[in-house]
C-alpha cells in the first residue's frame, strides 16, 4: 500500500500566510474530497503536494520518500486543461509526453482516434480535460490531485469524466484527492470528506 | 460567365494559404533573380565609361538612362541591389547568431538575464546610424566594415523578442508539467522551446533584411560605407545629388525606387512567412 503524507506544511505568499502547520495523510485505495472556501489555500496545497511550489516548510512524502527528479508519483490535474498543453502540439504528442494508454482505457474515456491529429485549440474543454486526466493516469502515478477539474463542464460531462476517472483509478490502485468547493460533488464521489480548516492550525 | 472571367474568379478563390505561398514564391523569385543576375553581368563591361552616350534619359535601350560617364543605370542599379542583398544576408546572419545566443543565455538565471537586458538597452539607446558609422570605421570600412557594422547593431529587437518568448514558455504550465513527467531540461528545450521559437527566428531574420539594406544604403550615402567605385545604391544616390539640379532626375529616381521595391519585397516575404508559421497572429 502506498501512503502519501504531508507533515507540518506551512506556506505563505510573502508575509501573508496561507497554510499553517498542515498535516494530512491518505493511502492509494482512498478517494478523499477536500473541501475549503474560496481563497482558503486549496489550490496552493495542490501545488505543494505535486511539487509546483518548492519553497514551503515541512515535508511531502510518498512511502516516506521525497520526490526529487524523475517522474512524480503525485500528479496534478488542472482546472484549465488548455494551459497545460503545448498549443503547437497535436493531441497524440500531448498524450504521449506522459504515456500511450491502450484501446480499452481510451474507450473508457470516450476519446476518439481522430482527435489525435488535432491541436488543443481544436477540441472542446471537456475533450481536453479527458486528455489531461488520461495523461495523469500514467502507470507510474500513485496519487492524483484533482483541482476543481470539472467545474467548467456541464453536469452530464462531469458524471462521465468522474466515472471514467474513478474506474481507472480503482483498477490501478491510484489514490484520488479531489479538491472542490462543491460539497454535493464531494459527497457523491468521495469515501470521506476532509475540511481544509480541520487539518491546519 | 465567359472563360476568362471564370479563370479570374478561380484565381481570387485560392485559399489564403495558397495565396500566401504564391506571394512568397514570386517575391523570392524576384530577389533570387536579382542576386543571380549579379554573377551573369560582366562587371567591367558594364562599369566602363562610354562618353558617346552620357546623361541619356530613360529609353528602350537604356531603361534607367545613363549617367555622366555613359554607364547604363539599369545595370548599375542591378549590381547595387545585389550588393545590398549580400550585405543584408551576411549582416542578418551575424545579428541572428548574437540574438539567439543572448536570448538563450538570458534564461540561465536572473543575474545573467539582468545583464542581457542591460546590454540590449545599452545598444538600443545609442543612435543607430552613429553606432553603425563608428563600428564601420573601427573595422576599417569597406564591404567588411559595413557588414560588421550592420550585423553588430541589428540584433537588439530579435534578442528582445527571443528573450521574452523563452521566458514566457519557461513559465508556462505545460513546461512545469513536463518536468513532473520526469522530462529532462534538454528534452524540454528540444521538444517544447525550440519548435516554438524557430518561427520567431525565421521571421526575425527576414524582417531584419530591410533594415540592414536601408542602413547599408544610408551610410554609403553619407560616405562612411562602401568605397566610391562600388555600384552600391547609396553611392549611386549620393553621386546623383550633383546632377539633380541639371534635371537628370532618372539618376536618383529609378535606383531609389528599386531599393524601395527590394525592401518592400523582403517585408512582404517576412509578413507572409509570419502568417504561415503563426496562423493565429493573422487573425489578430
Amino acid at each position: 500500500m502506498d501512503v502519501m503524507k504531508a507533515e507540518k506544511v506551512s506556506f505563505g505568499y510573502g508575509s501573508h500566510k496561507i497554510l499553517q502547520n498542515l498535516n494530512f495523510e491518505m493511502n492509494n485505495n482512498q478517494v478523499i474530497g477536500l473541501f475549503g472556501d474560496s481563497g482558503s489555500g486549496k489550490s496552493t496545497l495542490c501545488k505543494i503536494l505535486t511539487g509546483f511550489i518548492t519553497d514551503y516548510e515541512g515535508e511531502v512524502t510518498v512511502n516516506g520518500q521525497k520526490h526529487n527528479g524523475g517522474y512524480n508519483p503525485i500528479q496534478l490535474i488542472y482546472q484549465h486543461p488548455e494551459k497545460v498543453m503545448n498549443p503547437r502540439w497535436k493531441m497524440k504528442d500531448v498524450l504521449e509526453e506522459s504515456w500511450m494508454p491502450d484501446e480499452k482505457i481510451l474507450n473508457e474515456f470516450g476519446i476518439k482516434k481522430e482527435w489525435f491529429k488535432r491541436y488543443p485549440s481544436e477540441l472542446s474543454g471537456g475533450e481536453l480535460q479527458r486528455f489531461s486526466i488520461l495523461r495523469a493516469l500514467n502507470p507510474k502515478t500513485k496519487f492524483i490531485i484533482a483541482d476543481e477539474i470539472s467545474t467548467m463542464l456541464d453536469a452530464v460531462t462531469q458524471v462521465q469524466i468522474w466515472e471514467s476517472l474513478l474506474t481507472v483509478a480503482r483498477e490501478n490502485n491510484v489514490g484520488v484527492l479531489l479538491v472542490s468547493h462543491d460539497k454535493r460533488l464531494i459527497n457523491r464521489i468521495s469515501d470521506e470528506m476532509v475540511y481544509l480548516s480541520d487539518i491546519t492550525d | 460567365m465567359t472563360k476568362t472571367e471564370e479563370k479570374h474568379k478561380k484565381f481570387l478563390n485560392l485559399n489564403l494559404r495558397t495565396k500566401t505561398l504564391l506571394i512568397i514564391g514570386i517575391a523570392f523569385l524576384i530577389l533570387f533573380s536579382v542576386f543571380v543576375s549579379n554573377y551573369l553581368i560582366d562587371h567591367t563591361a558594364v562599369l566602363t565609361s562610354n562618353f558617346y552616350n552620357i546623361n541619356q534619359p530613360p529609353s528602350f535601350e537604356h531603361w534607367f538612362g545613363t549617367d555622366w560617364m555613359g554607364r547604363d543605370m539599369f545595370m548599375r542599379t542591378l549590381l547595387g541591389l545585389g550588393i545590398s542583398i549580400g550585405v543584408g544576408a551576411f549582416a542578418s546572419i551575424i545579428s541572428t547568431i548574437i540574438a539567439i545566443l543572448l536570448g538563450v543565455f538570458s534564461s540561465v538565471n536572473t543575474i545573467v538575464d539582468e545583464a542581457v537586458t542591460a546590454v540590449i538597452d545599452l545598444f538600443g539607446s545609442i543612435p543607430h546610424i552613429l553606432l553603425i558609422i563608428l563600428v564601420s570605421l573601427a573595422f576599417g570600412g569597406g564591404y567588411y566594415g559595413v557588414v560588421m557594422a550592420v550585423g553588430l547593431t541589428h540584433w537588439t529587437p530579435l534578442a528582445r523578442v527571443l528573450r521574452a518568448e523563452i521566458k514566457k514558455i519557461n513559465t508556462s504550465e505545460y513546461i512545469k508539467l513536463s518536468t513532473e513527467f520526469g522530462k529532462s531540461k534538454m528534452w524540454i528545450a528540444k521538444k517544447h522551446i525550440f519548435p516554438l521559437i524557430i518561427s520567431q527566428i525565421i521571421v526575425g531574420v527576414i524582417l531584419m533584411f530591410p533594415h540592414a539594406i536601408m542602413h547599408e544604403a544610408s551610410i554609403s550615402f553619407l560616405g562612411f560605407g562602401l568605397p566610391a567605385h562600388e555600384p552600391a545604391i547609396g553611392i549611386i544616390l549620393s553621386e546623383s545629388m550633383k546632377y539633380l539640379s541639371m534635371g537628370y532626375w532618372w539618376l536618383a529616381f529609378y535606383p531609389g525606387l528599386a531599393l524601395l521595391f527590394l525592401v518592400l519585397l523582403f517585408d512582404l516575404i517576412g509578413e507572409n512567412v509570419h502568417k504561415l508559421l503563426d496562423p493565429q497572429s493573422a487573425q489578430e
